[in-house]
């Protein structure tokens, strides 16, 4: 087979991204899935639905978000002639702290466009919850965020941010107790609520147009940084590096530079307490294609085809699937897949924290754990831009422990 | 408007499903389906069970695939088919379980039900030789919609086994054909918007909607979601050509169970005991 002229051509009518994607749902959302799709093409198609979301990313979300040159973390991992020269995107300063608002903003104007009345979302971290939660207190829409007691427990600040913003969250006892259970109990909702409810996924999954239009509300991160690092060095990126959970926040920076050849890529998978254990969240690296939660990708499963538990210490990759784009450019090659375990992580945090003063998230962390591997070796003027997703204060209670520390 | 039997070839010999819907409608009866999950709470017990239901008055026998994650069903079924999982259930034992109940019955068609990965882990290619050798008569797979055809249903039909398709009160006349297109020996009316084991529809709605499917469809239509009682059951075989009881029949299961998850002495007899109940109800629910 010949070199494919573009990357960023998926996914094809029916929603796949070569083998990956779909729509494996249940009868009863058929229909809805086929009205959220085509609402969302009608909406691409009509310039004020951009226009709406271009004033509220600026005027609510407070974008565009910084790059950012970290000096001192470049300095850090420099050694003689060699050392990357290391930008983060700091989508972490977007309101609500994490680039998840990027995709609640566009699925919820799209809601209201379709007339719907009631909001569900599944959360892990409680990023994504608290997004959700938000937009829906902005737009006077009643809100159920769905999220696995593990997470509940993990998280308890962003449990309480959701209720102040006037959401219901649903504790999520079956199964796993985690971010997957809660998808579950999420599509159970909208099953069985198909008609005033929109159902606002978190990341780039789930049955198609989900995959494309989470990333294609995602993918400001990667236009503005096309831009602004135009603007600071006179030239595009050498290297992205994005953490991926679900892989949201990574196909947003990608995407808009998968046909840039000279662009290298790669997205940091969660390893747990290592790939040679069972206490992992990388589904590309460990695990094999499967069908879950409405699309084909790479999901952590048994021989029988039974879905695993996935573990990070970052309750936001805690996933055992991925996004179905990732699965695809991991199999064509454009996208290398890393991993980084919680301990290399826990490094990253305090580092980032005691170099630029800036607390990462748990899963940025894992980004920044592969910068700090891979920068040092590269020449000085290779720009390398991280995507900076998340701000780290909804972590503090979790590393304080990690570390053993009483807050 | 006629939807013919996709697929299946012209004179072929009628399936076990044919016949019995064939049976069902010269006895001027509806039918009733089980439901219960393959290896709840454990082999063995689950075909003592199975090799019983027959002669309780089952017509048509439908078993869960066990799976981690089933999106489509209610606290009852997913409890089921932890507990499976929990026993050590496989696809593949669900197979040799099948085919340990085919040794005894070659009559009473099954159904197997569940999700798309556990077959597509095991391999399509493979998998449906080794339903067909089992005695699997057809399937019923959640998460597959027509809009996924050429992953398992079009293979299926090709080797020959039932494609039963779910048609949802969301599925409306403009959706209908696409749903009915390649689907063959009946049609599962989910009677409720939700999932398995909540809501229970009224009789008028559901006769309602078996009109509406009866104006596209020449197949059996089988309800089912929310039947729990004999009553309900017969009220749903008075209009539709079967009635299907899942969770109240895996709720009961889970009553037969001891602390330890064990199932006591009683728990298949009672079962079958309550299968009676729901067959009688469905025998007499056409009579006077």
């Amino acid at each position: 087979m010949s070199a494919l002229n573009t990357y960023r051509g998926g996914p094809d009518e029916s929603g796949h991204f070569g083998l990956y994607g779909g729509r494996f749902v249940a009868e009863t959302l058929m229909p809805l899935i086929l009205e959220v799709e085509a609402a969302y093409t009608a909406a691409k198609a009509d310039p004020s639905f951009q226009a709406e979301i271009d004033y509220f990313a600026k005027h609510y979300v407070g974008r565009p978000s910084p790059l950012y040159f970290a000096e001192r973390l470049t300095e850090h991992l420099s050694e003689g002639d060699k050392g990357a020269k290391i930008f983060f995107k700091r989508d972490e300063l977007n309101h609500t702290g994490a680039h998840k608002i990027n995709n609640c903003m566009g699925q919820i104007l799209l809601a209201r466009r379709m007339g719907k009345t009631r909001i569900i979302a599944e959360t892990g971290a409680g990023q994504h919850g608290v997004a959700t939660a938000t937009v829906c207190a902005r737009f006077n829409l009643p809100c159920v965020v769905y999220m696995g007691v593990e997470d509940i427990e993990r998280q308890k600040p962003n449990v309480f941010r959701m209720k102040l913003l006037g959401a219901e969250v649903v504790p999520v006892t079956s199964g796993s107790r985690t971010l997957k259970d809660a998808m579950n109990e999420a599509l159970r909702d909208w099953v069985a609520n198909v008609e005033n409810t929109f159902y606002i996924i978190g990341t780039a999954a789930g049955p198609h147009p989900y995959p494309a239009m989470v990333r294609d509300f995602q993918a400001v991160i990667g236009n503005e940084v096309r831009e602004q690092i135009q603007e600071m060095e006179g030239r595009g990126p050498d290297t992205l590096v994005a953490c991926i959970g679900g892989g949201s926040n990574a196909i947003g920076l990608f995407h808009p530079f998968l046909d840039d050849k000279t662009v290298r890529i790669y997205g940091v998978e969660a390893a747990g307490l290592g790939l040679n254990t069972d206490k992992h969240a990388a589904s590309l690296t460990g695990g094999r294609p499967g069908v879950l939660h409405g699309n084909r990708t790479y999901l952590l499963q048994t021989d029988d085809g039974q879905i695993l538990e996935a573990h990070s210490i970052s309750a936001g990759l805690d996933y055992p699937g991925i996004g179905p784009e990732h699965a695809w450019l991991k199999d064509s090659g454009r996208v290398d897949y890393v991993s980084a375990t919680d301990a290399d992580a826990l490094d990253a945090f305090q580092m980032c924290s005691k170099l630029e003063g800036i607390l990462p998230a748990l899963e940025p962390a894992h980004a920044l754990a592969f910068v700090k591997r891979l920068a040092p070796s590269l020449p000085k003027d290779h720009l390398l831009v991280m995507n900076l997703c998340g701000r780290g204060d909804k972590d503090v209670f979790t590393v304080a422990e990690a570390l053993g520390t009483e807050i | 408007m006629s939807a013919p039997e996709t697929q299946r070839e012209a004179g072929a010999q009628p399936s076990r499903l044919e016949r019995r819907f064939a049976e069902l409608k010269a006895q001027g009866r509806g039918g009733l389906v089980s439901f219960t999950t393959a290896g709840d709470p454990d082999f063995e017990s689950s075909l003592d069970l199975v090799r019983g239901l027959p002669g309780a008055g089952v017509d048509v026998i439908e078993l869960g695939m066990p799976f981690s994650d089933p999106m489509a069903d209610g606290p009852a079924i997913q409890a089921a088919g932890l507990r499976a999982l929990k026993a050590g259930m496989t696809l593949a034992k669900t197979l040799d379980l099948v085919r340990r109940f085919r040794a005894d019955d070659d009559q009473t068609p099954v159904i197997l039900m569940g999700y798309f990965n556990p077959i597509y882990s095991y391999g399509v290619a493979k998998f449906l030789p080794d339903a067909l050798a089992a005695g699997v008569d057809g399937l019923i797979i959640v998460d597959l919609p027509p809009e996924e055809d050429d992953e398992l249903c079009k293979p299926a039909l090709d080797a020959g086994l039932h494609w039963i398709r779910l048609a949802t009160p969301t599925t409306d006349d403009k959706r209908l054909p696409t749903v009915l297109a390649n689907t063959s020996g009946f049609v599962y009316y989910v009677s409720i918007l939700g999932i398995t084991g909540t809501r229970t529809a009224s009789a008028d709605v559901v006769r309602k909607a078996v009109e509406r499917l009866k104006r596209h469809t020449e197949l059996p239509v089988a309800v089912g979601f929310g039947i729990k009682t004999p009553e309900q059951a017969a009220n749903i075989a008075r209009v539709a050509d079967a009635a299907v009881v899942g969770s109240a029949l895996v709720e009961r299961i889970k009553n037969g169970l001891d602390k330890n998850g064990k199932p006591t002495p009683g728990m298949v007899p009672d079962l079958l005991g309550f299968v009676r109940a729901l067959a009688a109800g469905v025998r007499k629910a056409r009579d006077g």
